[in-house]
């Protein structure tokens, strides 16, 4: 997996709540068997007409948005569905960060498996960036994930929480599946054991 | 030793290792594959040269995005589709998993098929790359949705990497009023809780009124978890429970169901456990309810009136102006006054044969409105079978309902069920979306026995008035 390392970027402001999977990559596109290339089709029902132009008012279609690399965005993002299409396609759009009140979970998860880091602040500050953010790309706003910070554009520096185990698996790049198998023991033992108590399983 | 609830009990006879800092291996019993979210899993897998760890312990069974009229059978016309579904066949031959063809009578909505195999089995853990995995909670298993990249992770190694969620209890006491159904229950539920309020938490649905539900309906409960935010929905294991198990394909035989069913039996609440949350809900209070707007949080009784942004507070507000006008309504106007084009009974909340028993008790003697289109498509090709079986398919297409294959189908518009821009829905599946049954489409969710009080009227209608 990619490493999240500092990232200074455009943030794009997305002042919406409940922001669902099938908003992020309607369902048209989950008939992919790949990974990648979903990013043009993010957020594809604001962003295009039923004839595949452009809408000007969505915000990434804005030219200063074109490029943003953070969203900014409102509580329970990412609802809906467990669908990886969606940070796939957030990612494959060039996004690897967003700034939330909150996430729904599965959503929350994906994130961090595809190198992308969903940071949850409380409203009054997601309001701040959001104001920030609607800037355009003048602001730059900056995320170091080793300090926890996000420094805005006018110099504030906002703190914020993250696991310590995720956030350990995106500084470096981790592959979870590779980390599992060297406890392989440790499986091993516990079928053996469940072997014995739930023979019917 | 502290009082446990069932969620703790799952989760501890489970936990394979656990860090200082709460990050869990936790073992998974059982894992179902549909194929949308598995091709890219299987894909890293090869690339990485690792083999399926127990493909003993997974299945795997089309349903998305297959079309639900006969014909499929000669090839999904579909290009897309197509290959989705041969590449699910092709991994699990090549991974050797066992799998349930479009052509085999069984095949039909991984929810469905889970417990009706009795795959699905108290105690376990069972995951799916489907949010709707909550579903199997009904029967005291710890279900949830994972994303592809866990999927992978499950296929490999059998277990998943988690950290234990919070315990909320929500209870139902008391008997709910004729015309009230395990749909009207959750969606309620959900109305007051909002779709975030379970958010980091798993539900466990208690009380009088979640007892006194069948399998079915206690499936219909749990299958919309998620649509309260909530990472499952549990539901303690009983006698009803080991009834709807016992004798199914995958389910324990002999001896081996004596032991199983004595440790089912443990799998309840301890007195006194901890909830971090609880909900209390009286079962006389609930009225039959749909929905009016984007969110399966927008949830009023059909008594009701469609509300104003201005009823909302902050955020809310905006998102009701959106929703409102996206579903064409006005502030003011009468549920019961909303006409539709279409009614879908079908999907994992409400695509079981209870559901259509329901469905054709409504539609005796009554008949679809004239110029509705109205379809009933079955959770599973046994479902089908059973409803044919019985009578009932026949009757329900005498009163003019289309009688499809079993899939998805329209509760999300994959395969060729799709609604049209504007075109407006009574639906029995579980999320109210944009888009979500089709380009523009507009979908109202209910039970099924109000969706068929919908399809005899035309309109949203009371199905109280009909009894
Ligand atoms: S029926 Fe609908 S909700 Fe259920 S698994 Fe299929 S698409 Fe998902």
């Amino acid at each position: 997996m990619e490493k999240f390392e500092n990232l200074t970027g455009v943030a794009a402001p997305l002042p919406m709540m409940n922001v669902d999977t099938d908003m992020i990559i309607p369902k048209q596109f989950l008939k992919t068997i790949k990974r990648t290339g979903l990013g043009v089709n993010l957020f594809d029902e604001m962003r295009y007409d039923r004839e595949g132009a452009e809408n000007p008012d969505f915000v990434l279609n804005q030219p200063q948005y074109r490029d943003a690399q953070i969203l900014v965005t409102g509580d329970n993002f990412g609802c809906g569905s467990s669908r990886e299409h969606a940070p796939w396609a957030i990612k494959d759009f060039g996004i690897r960060c967003i700034i939330a009140p909150s996430f729904a979970d599965i959503f929350y998860n994906n994130c961090f498996k595809n190198g992308i880091l969903p940071i949850a602040l409380p409203q009054d500050q997601v309001d701040r960036l959001m104001k920030d953010a609607e800037k355009g790309s003048n602001a730059r706003i900056e995320v170091d994930l080793e300090a926890q910070t996000i420094t805005t554009s006018e110099g504030e520096v906002i703190p914020f929480e993250i696991d310590a185990f995720k956030k350990h698996c995106l500084l470096e790049g981790l592959d979870d599946i590779g980390q599992t198998l060297e406890k392989g023991a440790a499986i091993d033992a516990f079928e053996a054991r469940a072997r014995a108590e739930r023979p019917w399983l | 030793m502290s009082p446990k609830t069932l969620y703790d009990k799952i989760w501890d006879a489970h936990l394979v290792h656990e860090d200082a800092d709460g990050t869990s291996l936790l073992y998974i019993d059982r894992h179902l594959v549909h194929e949308v979210t598995s091709p890219q899993a299987f894909e890293g897998l090869r690339l990485a040269g690792r083999p399926v760890r127990h493909p003993e312990k997974t299945i795997a069974v089309p349903d998305h995005n297959v079309p639900t009229d006969p014909t499929r059978i000669q090839g999904i016309r579909d290009e897309q589709s197509r290959i989705q579904v041969e590449a699910l066949r092709e991994n699990a031959r090549e991974f050797g998993i066992e799998m349930y063809d479009v052509d085999d009578v069984r095949q039909g909505i991984v929810h469905i098929i889970g417990p009706e195999q009795g795959w699905t089995q108290p105690g376990m853990t069972i995951v799916c790359g489907d949010s709707h995995t909550a579903t199997h909670g009904a029967f005291g298993a710890l279900a949830h949705g994972i994303g592809t990249s866990e999927v992978e992770h499950v296929l490999a190694t059998q277990t998943l990497i988690q950290s234990k969620s919070k315990n909320m209890l929500v209870k139902v006491e008391g008997k709910l009023p004729p015309g009230v159904t395990a749909k009207d229950i959750t969606l309620t539920i959900i109305g007051r809780t909002g779709t975030a309020g379970g958010t980091g938490h798993v539900i466990e649905y208690a009380g009088s009124a979640i007892r006194e539900l069948s399998m079915e309906g206690r499936m219909t409960v749990c299958n919309m978890a998620i649509e309260g935010g909530a990472r499952a929905g549990l539901i303690a294991p009983d006698e009803k429970t080991f009834d709807y198990v016992k004798g199914r394909p995958h389910a324990p035989k002999g001896a081996a169901w004596e032991a199983a069913v004595d440790y089912w039996k443990s799998l309840r609440s301890d007195a006194g456990a901890h909830y971090d949350k609880v909900i209390e809900i009286d079962a006389a209070e609930i009225t039959p309810v749909v929905t009016w707007g984007t969110s399966p949080e927008d949830v009023l009784p059909i008594t009701g009136t469609v509300p104003a942004p201005e009823d909302f507070e902050g955020g809310k507000a905006d998102a009701a102006r959106r929703a409102l006008e996206y579903m064409g309504l006005e502030a003011g106007q009468r549920l019961s006054d909303i006409e539709i084009d279409t009614v879908f009974i079908g999907s994992c909340t409400n695509g079981r044969i209870e559901d259509l028993r329901e469905v054709a008790r409504v539609m005796e003697g009554k008949r679809v409105k004239d110029g509705l289109r109205a379809m009933i498509v079955p959770g599973s090709g046994l479902v089908r079978a059973q409803a044919e079986e019985e009578g009932i398919a026949q009757k329900l297409q005498e009163a003019g309902f289309e009688w499809r294959m079993a899939g998805c189908s329209m509760c999300l518009g994959m395969n060729p069920d799709q609604l049209s821009p504007g075109e407006r829905c009574a639906s029995t599946s579980n999320r109210n979306f944009e888009g979500r049954q089709g380009y523009k489409g507009r979908t109202h969710l209910m039970s099924p026995a109000m969706a068929a009080a919908a399809a005899v009227t035309g309109k949203l209608t009371d199905v109280r008035e009909m009894m």
